[in-house]
């Protein structure tokens, strides 16, 4: 891994209003790693990807994208290179998914440029990709919980950007479509070069697909790096207040943890 | 294709305004009379007298549809509409402090329409604030403000002596009598300046109404789009109440008129301001001619506007 990978926060203070979220935080996202953030509720996981994003300017310290500050890029040109799926989005009464996945041209087009043969074929690989392109044609409005997420998925691969920022992406989804959805982001940085950080709640999922783990709480980040080499039973008692035991997942050889019940 | 049958509904209708009234005149000879011939009197009758009404009708229509999509737009919701949130009240309010107060005439009444609808728009949206702005909170608080609004507007005519009272009044009711082509000028350059910013503004816009997260990561300066179009909202609304006294139902109905026939995703600006303008055509036709004395067109469309509101609104409750 190189020295300078393309996304940093140094020494970052996070905070909404006055309440502070995090404060002097850095953190390295390795190039071409399937980054997950863990940590309970409120422990900054989702504000630190928001300020990852450009959504919230840190008070203090930087956020560096390919060693220039990112607040001193114009919108469009941070939009070309990291694309967000936030926690909430609206889809437009009436959209078909069609529409909806092409509104992640956006930053690849302007007024006079509106709509190119590049567009059309990101449009069509990011519907594939997710397994909407069936449903091309139809409302957004009429599909189901799961496959409008994998949509709103498809909205931000058809952005190609080479860095994606995904927040809680497996919310909505089904246990099978979770796997699906993991699946996918493992694919697209082992095979296709990009650099993924996603937010996610189940400590398995991350513990089996990620390449780089970030555990944080209180805003602050406990312990990173390679999942097998990082978790014990003393981290996740720690972060998560669980006591647990940890065994090796008989599919994928990473860590599992079984928690042990509070009360006997 | 759409755009071409509202076009040609629209000069029908444009045809049929001009050709009724005391002195009915054939579609020939309006044509004729466009083109300078025919009589002297029928010249006058159809270009001086019914022409620049028929077109005010047209273009005030257009500005309040264009108004309506943009700020449905920005709240997301087919009830945010300025005649709903307040800022048409507050341009009326801005037009009546400017005359009743200040004593001034049809230009200061303009620029008090466009101060007060500013000024509404940036209070309700004060208020409306919390973590950014929700469609349906700043609609409540619209409505909110808008209702202390209209009783400060009556207040404010109960202050003034009887003439001026009278004529605060009666612009009020919202009424195309007595504007002639000075007017027209007026509002075919607002519209020719407002129209292409708008228009411009469009993709943007359409991004937006995605959520704020998801616009601004795909490199939309949310907040800087945001202002943009409020201003030019309220200036389209602004003009409107400047020229014609408040004008209710259009801004509201037209974009989700306009929506429906274009099966659209979210509503189409060029399609909301023609349906506006074909609105506002039709209701000052039947202000004039369907009823034994003429009607000002703002009692018009603020009686059917009235039912089509409750419609909606129970709509909206039903759905969240």
């Amino acid at each position: 891994m190189s020295n300078n990978p393309r996304l940093r926060a140094r020494a970052v203070t996070l905070a909404y209003e006055r309440r502070i979220i995090s404060a002097d935080l850095s953190v390295d996202i390795p190039d071409g790693s399937f980054t997950v953030i863990v940590g309970p509720n409120a422990s900054g996981k989702s504000t630190l990807l928001r300020a990852l994003a450009r959504l919230l300017s840190p008070s203090s310290g930087q956020i560096v994208l390919d060693g220039k500050e990112i607040g001193k890029y114009a919108a469009k040109a941070v939009a070309s290179r990291i694309g967000l799926l936030p926690q909430s989005s609206v889809a437009p009464e009436g959209i078909s998914v069609f529409d909806l996945v092409s509104r992640g041209r956006y930053p690849h087009q302007s007024f006079l440029r509106q709509w190119s043969k590049a567009d059309e074929a990101a449009v069509w690989e990011a519907m594939e990709l997710t397994g909407v392109a069936d449903l091309a044609d139809r409302p957004v409005d009429e599909l189901s919980g799961g496959q409008r997420q994998r949509v709103w998925i498809g909205v931000v691969l058809a952005q190609e950007t080479p860095i994606l920022l995904l927040d809680e992406p497996t919310t909505f989804l089904d246990i099978a479509h979770q796997i699906e959805l993991l699946d996918l982001c493992q694919h697209l940085s082992r095979h296709r070069g990009r650099t993924l950080v996603a937010v996610l709640h189940d400590l398995n999922h991350a513990c089996r697909y990620a390449t780089h783990m970030i555990a944080m709480r209180d805003g602050a980040i406990v312990a990173e790096g390679e999942p097998a080499k990082i978790i014990t039973p003393e981290l996740v008692e720690d972060v998560f207040g669980l006591s647990c035991m940890i065994i090796d997942d008989p599919v994928s050889a990473t860590p599992l943890i079984v928690p042990r019940p509070k009360l006997r | 294709m759409l755009f071409a049958v509202l076009v040609g509904l629209a000069l029908v209708l444009m045809l049929v305004s001009l050709s009724s009234g005391r002195l009915p005149v054939a579609a020939t000879d309006i044509w004729a009379a466009l083109v300078g011939g025919a009589s002297p009197n029928v010249r006058m009758v159809v270009v001086e007298w019914r022409l620049p009404r028929v077109l005010l009708a047209l273009l005030l229509g257009m500005a309040l549809g264009l108004s309506g999509a943009i700020f449905q737009s920005l709240t997301r919701n087919p009830l945010g509409s300025p005649d709903v949130i307040g800022f048409s009240t507050g341009s009326y309010s801005g037009a009546l402090v400017a005359m009743l107060i200040l004593g001034g005439g049809p230009q200061e009444m303009g620029v008090g329409a466009v101060i007060g609808g500013l000024a509404t728009a940036m209070i309700v949206y004060a208020f409306a604030w919390k973590n950014g702005i929700q469609g349906f909170r700043l609609i409540v608080v619209g409505i909110g403000v808008s209702a202390m609004l209209g009783a400060f507007n009556l207040w404010l005519m109960r202050q003034a002596d009887l003439p001026a009272a009278l004529a605060a009044a009666i612009w009020g009711a919202g009424t195309l009598n007595g504007l002639g082509q000075s007017d027209v000028k007026l509002v075919a350059a607002v519209l020719l300046a407002l129209m292409p910013l708008t228009i411009a503004l469009a993709r943007p816009m359409r991004q937006l109404e995605l959520g704020d997260d998801l616009a601004v990561s795909t490199g939309v300066s949310a907040s800087a789009t945001r202002l943009a179009l409020l201003v030019l909202g309220v200036a389209l609304m602004a003009t409107v109440t400047a020229v014609s006294g408040p004008i209710t139902f259009v801004a509201l109905a037209a974009p989700q008129i306009a929506r429906r026939l274009a099966h659209a995703p979210g509503v189409p600006l060029a399609s909301s301001a023609l349906v506006g303008g074909l609105m506002l055509l039709a209701a000052d036709w039947l202000a004039q001619h369907a009823f034994a004395s003429p009607l000002p067109v703002g009692t018009m469309t603020v009686s059917i506007g009235g039912l089509y509101f409750v419609g909606l609104l129970l709509r909206e409750i039903r759905r969240s």
